[in-house]
């Protein structure tokens, strides 16, 4: 119950990292502490409803998921940055919406 | 037995790699594509040899909890057919010996995901196998590492690592209120208790992940960028099925096996829908890039699957289930025409070409049918989903949103004429005279889902009850 | 309780830290920060295999994936910096505030809110679980782990000159 407080906390903490930031990195930084949290939020159901084990197996997945996730962003933001120069998400925004 | 369509890809896609490489990137088209043919036979033809495998002697080696209904069933089928097409596709586009492999290998991966998306009970294994789609479809984005496709996909990236965050603290609250990840065991645990607000939060969450994840129209930011962005094969790919598996298929499967139809829940859902379908449609009307067209046009499509779905009968099911297979079929082969055309001219701005039906005679009768079926003019495919739809919508009594998804099929064949008319009618421009069609890599399949799409239309009439009954199974389990 | 409490007030202040820093190098280890405090409360809740994975790899591997990249891509020159570092104390002042207000509109929200939860009682270990119970799963991270040597071999292969 006071966990869920702070994920919440943890997950506007990530959203305005997202929204407020221009580096293409902290994007990425931002969106991990989002992961981190619903982490979070997983164990303490976790812990909550007695069933710890599958919690804990859920969460290795996700860890597991989560590093081949960011290998592939990094991946594609040093492509990127091979074309710029740039990490500035200024810069890049060839796409539009 | 269904196991072995999680398994058959990714195995395929690991004795490719095992020694003898210059064997196996010769053997990689062939391997793929008997795989995908082999998936589709194994839907369409209950009796194949496949079907007749004992599920207990898998049971004992692999203890995997997979389920098949019709709109499975349907899935599975999409996803070979597009994931064969997309193969010759990237066969005609990719030069390299290695970047052939390499896409080879990849679509192997995307489709083992999809089908344990689409077979999963469990909703955290649902969750795993969504993701490796969506690693997929990142690396098929990137794929030629070209200046937009790396923009688009790290765009893709973000938008789903939200969707996902969404995701997950959605299946965290689930798991809270039921101790469990299971289907089953989730649905009577949200049965027993009321509609709690922690409940309603779970469903929010999820809903507005996989609206995310579908590409639906106040989230669709992404999904014009990821599909014009991408290399030729890999938006065929990503239009054709991996959306539509990955946020529809996925939102249908939660709405009739975990939460059921709440009104409130129908109501959000037919709002989006024709939301998506109008807006979608006139944001198509003013493009000029042939690629972002038809992705806007994607987005229109998926509101009406969308608007099909809200209304939670079986009728309106089935008609959104003939809606993914026929938006299948004809958004991929449109996709198809697109890189057809911007591969002979070098351009994909619609107001430069005009006339190119002399010249590529092939492409230009096949986006006919697709572009047709898709505002759906009868006798071709699209016109019967479409009616389904709105004759759902009227039956339900949503009266409006049946009007509303007429006034958005007139729309879709108002872009699409303005199209057909600015490329493949009309003068020829000076400097095509001499562009060529494309080889046949590229044009068997395009022949290949333009019959399919005349096919279905004239033949479906004749076996549409047995289609729209069998989704009575679906609602009920 | 209590140092339960506290370990999730450093757990969000470490967060904040990782989000305001003005070096993306200690943005990095700020991330590591995070991820040991996270294993620190799972440990303190019995979760002691989801623990060792979350410190060795996110708290191992994660940062020094985004510190290669740091270190791939240019460091800015000092005066740019300086600007940098101004406009993004202008953009993320508000942000502990925000989390303060959030953190005590919670608290006071959560007083009144009371769910009714199961508690069930599972013996089952974690190891069987994920071995015996959840193999889709382990499947699934086969594959993912598969597609990502793909999207290394692709992402970051040589580029061959086109003639």
């Amino acid at each position: 119950m006071v966990s869920a407080i702070f994920v919440v906390l943890l997950l506007v903490i990530g959203i305005y990292c997202i929204l407020a930031t221009y580096n293409l990195i902290r994007v990425l930084i931002g969106v991990e502490i989002l992961i981190k949290a619903v982490t979070l939020l997983i164990i303490a159901a976790g812990r909550q409803n007695g069933n710890m084990a599958l919690a804990q197996a859920m969460v290795v997945s996700i860890i597991v998921i989560e590093v081949v996730i960011m290998t592939i962003a990094v991946g594609v933001v040093i492509g990127i940055h091979r074309y710029n120069n740039s990490l500035d998400s200024r810069k890049i925004r060839k796409l539009k919406g | 037995m269904y196991a072995l369509l999680i398994l058959a890809p990714f195995l395929g896609s690991f004795i490719l790699n095992l020694p003898f490489r210059k064997v196996n990137k010769r053997l990689s088209f062939g391997v793929c594509a008997a795989l995908f043919l082999l998936q589709m036979a194994v839907i369409l033809i209950p009796d194949f040899g496949l079907n007749k495998i004992n599920p207990a002697a898998l049971a004992n080696i692999f203890n995997f909890d997979l389920g098949v209904d019709a709109l499975s069933k349907v899935m599975l089928f999409c996803t070979g057919l597009v994931a064969f097409v997309t193969l010759c596709t990237s066969s005609f586009f990719l030069k390299d010996g290695d970047d052939k492999f390499n896409f080879a290998n990849v679509l192997l991966i995307a489709v083992s995901g999809m089908n344990g998306i689409v077979l999963a009970q469990d909703i955290f294994s649902l969750y795993v196998f969504l993701e490796i789609t969506a690693v997929a479809s990142f690396i098929l984005i990137a794929f030629n590492r070209e200046e937009l496709g790396l923009e688009g996909a790290f765009k893709y990236i973000l938008l789903s690592s939200i969707a996902t965050v969404l995701m997950i603290a959605g299946i965290a609250l689930f798991f809270l209120v039921s101790g469990s990840t299971h289907f089953a065991v989730i649905h009577s645990a949200l049965l027993a208790q009321d509609k709690s607000l922690l409940i309603n939060l779970a469903i929010a969450l999820f809903v507005s992940a996989l609206f995310i994840k579908g590409g639906l129209m106040p989230f669709h930011g992404w999904l014009p960028d990821a599909y014009s962005s991408a290399p030729a094969a890999s938006s065929v790919f990503l239009a054709g099925i991996v959306t539509k598996a990955a946020g529809v298929y996925v939102l249908i499967r939660m709405l009739v096996s975990l939460v059921g139809f709440s009104l409130t829940l129908k109501s959000v859902l037919l709002f989006v829908g024709a939301f998506s379908a109008i807006i979608g449609a006139i944001a198509a009307l003013t493009q000029t890039d042939f690629k972002r067209m038809l992705s806007y046009s994607s987005i229109s499509q998926i509101g009406y699957i969308m608007l099909g779905v809200g209304t939670g009968t079986v009728l309106g099911l089935a008609g959104a289930a003939l809606h993914i297979f026929n938006h299948a079929v004809f958004k991929s082969l449109l996709f198809m025409n697109s890189a057809a055309v911007e591969k002979a001219l070098g351009t994909r701005d619609t107001s430069k070409m005009g006339g190119l039906g002399s010249q590529m005679p092939v492409t230009g009768l096949t986006s006919v049918l697709g572009s047709l079926s898709c505002a759906g003019i009868p006798p071709l495919a699209g016109f019967w989903s479409k009616l389904i739809i709105i004759i759902a919508l009227w039956s339900a009594g949503f009266k409006t949103y049946a009007v509303i998804a007429i006034l958005g099929s007139v729309l879709t064949l108002a872009y699409f004429l303005s199209l057909q008319r600015s490329v493949f009618f009309g003068k020829l421009n000076a400097e095509f005279r001499n562009i060529k069609e494309a080889g046949f890599s590229l044009l068997f399949p395009m022949i290949l889902l333009g019959v399919i799409t005349l096919g279905v239309g004239i033949f479906l009439p004749l076996v549409l009850d047995k289609f729209i009954l069998s989704f009575n199974a679906v609602l009920g389990g | 309780m209590f140092l339960d409490l506290i370990i999730l007030i450093l757990l969000v202040i470490a967060a904040l830290w990782t989000v305001m820093t003005r070096s993306l190098l200690r943005a990095s280890l700020g991330l590591a920060l995070v991820s040991a405090i996270l294993t620190l409360i799972m440990f303190n809740m019995d979760a002691s295999l989801a623990a060792v994975f979350e410190l060795s790899v996110c708290a191992g591997l994660i940062p020094v994936l985004f510190i290669s990249v740091i270190s791939l891509t240019q460091p800015l020159t000092f005066k740019e910096a300086l600007e940098h570092m101004r406009s993004r104390m202008a953009r993320f002042w508000e942000l502990p505030l925000l989390v303060l207000i959030l953190g005590v509109i919670l608290v006071l929200l959560s007083a009144k809110f009371k769910a009714k939860l199961p508690a069930l009682e599972t013996q089952a270990s974690a190891r069987f679980v994920l071995w015996h119970l959840r193999q889709l799963d382990l499947l699934g991270q086969i594959i993912i782990l598969f597609g990502g040597v793909f999207g290394v071999a692709v992402l970051f292969k040589e580029r061959k000159k086109r003639g």
